[in-house]
């Protein structure tokens, strides 16, 4: 079996993941698995080294309704100048804000690699998500406890009132 | 200060325990986080880098968790002692490669390590001996909490912290436990538990990356996904995932004893045997031997030895630590000559294995397998 990276060598390292059912599997050689950080306990992940590939890319764009991604191939960052070929070839971004520049290719990409699309974890501080999402999580506290007891009245108001904040936009601290 | 007078002796690292540490050698905490308005270490320009380094290493040796902390640009930093920090597990290989416009801090107990401008602006991690995943995610938000006050980081409510690459965008959390796990290995059940910890959407790899068959039965087991779960999530899944491992390795161990006695017996007096008396031996050899022995001292072969000492021989056995103690740069030839010597040394206090199982009486045959 070839290395999938170099197609060269004799692949050594065979790596098989299983995310949300679907297998993905790689093989590398010896020296593809060094240079691409397989040895890393904390930087390698098999969704990267895909990424880096273009294979997952492939898969989000067949599983997504949007045809191939061929004019953003253009596309470019206007705070880093960063490309989408740039991101084909890397695997990964020039800056945050190419987050937003290339939010349509990612889309697909962020599905396949991860459990959701919405991050669902700490926010900082200083943000004004942070308001909202502390009250939420209060009311979830809440929620879980009338729940216990049976409060089912109670869980209700709750469960509406959580819903209420959810919909609302990113609320924009005034002070 | 050098990198060689701060850090610990590897007789002292070696002592360091936690919970369960016959089993779960470590847990690591680490988190990515980037600035606002720089570009991605990897695309920015060495100018960028050197700001970037220069803002992030000041604030970072400001918080109270860093006092008596090491810090230094990379450049600063010879091949040998970047190999070091690899070996110690504090900084990546991605990392040592690493030159102008990168750095790192390290705290005074060696638990904590910022990596400055690696893939990300920020990779800070908490690192400790044994299962201890959720005390070190509250070390690491408590840091992570004092710094955002000092940096303006890249966030954005949709996708969380963002980072260079889409793999690590949300949480930014990776949370890992390296396991020991010759027992599973032994009773060739290893392949079918990294099938079912994947199918949980974790990550198991070996300790140097052989694909399932790892270096000194050396396993990691870490979280893929840091978006649309949160850290508290991730870090009770995980620990969950771990505690069964724990439970699968101790009864492995316990069905090879009763099942096969004489095949775990033959294996680790062989390892004791080569060990002790070889005058040539690899790395990877004498990782694969050591847990082996490791195994050994767990199950009561080794009466008087303390676990350790091994965990010490696996890390000076490895290239950088014994590089360390000579001036000429030694051939992996002569570093194998020298490492058995060390060995040899090393196990000249240790008797050789007792012959049976503690409590087991008289000679017990393997039971034919079952078909
Ligand atoms: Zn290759
Ligand atoms: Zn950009």
């Amino acid at each position: 079996m070839l290395c999938d990276v170099c197609k060269k060598n004799e692949a050594t390292v065979h790596l098989t993941q299983i995310v949300e059912n679907k297998m993905q599997t790689i093989d590398l050689c010896e020296g593809c698995s060094k240079a691409k950080g397989v040895d890393d306990p904390t930087g390698f992940s098999l969704a990267s080294l895909l990424v880096g590939l273009g294979v997952s890319q492939e898969e989000s764009t067949a599983s997504a309704t949007t045809p191939a991604t061929e004019p953003s191939e253009e596309l470019r960052c206007g705070t880093c100048g960063f490309t989408a070929a740039d991101f084909k070839k890397a695997g990964r971004l020039g800056c945050p804000d190419c987050y937003q520049t290339f939010a349509e290719q990612l889309e697909g990409l962020l599905k396949t690699m991860h459990k959701g699309t919405k991050h669902t974890g700490k926010i900082p501080g200083s943000h004004p998500a942070r308001d909202v999402a502390e009250q939420v999580r209060e009311l979830q506290t809440l929620l879980e406890q009338a729940v216990q007891t049976e409060d089912f009245e109670r869980a209700a108001v709750l469960r509406d009132e959580i819903k209420k904040l959810k919909a609302q936009p990113n609320p924009v601290r005034t002070a | 200060m050098t990198l060689d007078s701060f850090l610990a002796s590897p007789s002292d690292a070696a002592k360091r325990s936690g919970p369960n540490d016959r089993i779960v050698l470590s847990s690591r905490v680490r988190l990515a986080r980037n600035l606002r308005g720089f570009p991605f270490p990897g695309w920015a320009k060495k100018g960028d880098r050197l700001k970037s380094l220069e803002i992030i290493r000041e604030a970072v040796s400001g918080l109270p968790q860093m006092e008596n902390a090491f810090a230094e640009a990379m450049d600063n930093l010879n091949p040998l002692d970047k190999q070091i920090l690899v070996e110690r597990h504090l900084i990546s290989r991605e990392h040592a490669a690493k030159t102008v416009g990168s750095g790192l801090v390290i705290s005074k107990d060696e638990s904590l390590c910022v990596m400055i401008n690696e893939e990300d602006h920020l990779r800070m991690q908490a690192l400790r001996p044994g299962l201890q995943i959720r005390q070190l995610w509250q070390v690491m938000d408590e840091f992570d909490s004092a710094l955002e006050k000092k940096l303006d980081l890249a966030f954005n409510s949709k996708l969380g912290y963002l980072t260079a690459c889409p793999t690590n965008v949300g949480t930014g959390i990776r949370v890992s436990a390296m396991l020991h796990l010759p027992g599973l290995v032994l009773a060739e059940q290893v392949n079918q538990i990294i099938q079912a910890v994947n199918k949980l959407g974790f990550a198991v790899r070996g300790l140097y990356g052989e694909g399932t068959e790892a270096l000194g039965n050396v396993f990691q087991v870490s979280n893929q996904m840091t978006l649309g779960e949160g850290e508290i999530e991730i870090v009770e899944r995980l620990s969950k995932v771990v505690a069964q491992l724990i439970e699968h390795e101790e009864n492995a161990r316990q069905k090879q004893i009763e099942k096969s006695p004489k095949t775990v017996l033959n294996h680790i007096g062989r390892a004791y045997g080569i060990l002790a008396n070889a005058h040539s031996i690899s790395s990877k050899e004498t990782m694969n031997l050591l847990s082996l022995m490791r195994l050994g001292i767990d199950l009561g072969l080794f009466p008087g030895t303390d676990r350790n000492l091994m965990d010490e021989l696996f890390l000076i056995t490895q290239p950088a630590h014994l590089q360390k103690n000579y001036t000429e740069k030694l051939s992996a030839e002569e570093r194998d000559l020298l490492r058995a010597d060390m060995l040899r040394d090393r196990l000249l206090k240790v008797s050789r294995p007792i012959p049976r199982f503690p409590g087991a009486e008289g000679t017990t045959l393997d039971k034919p397998a079952s078909p």
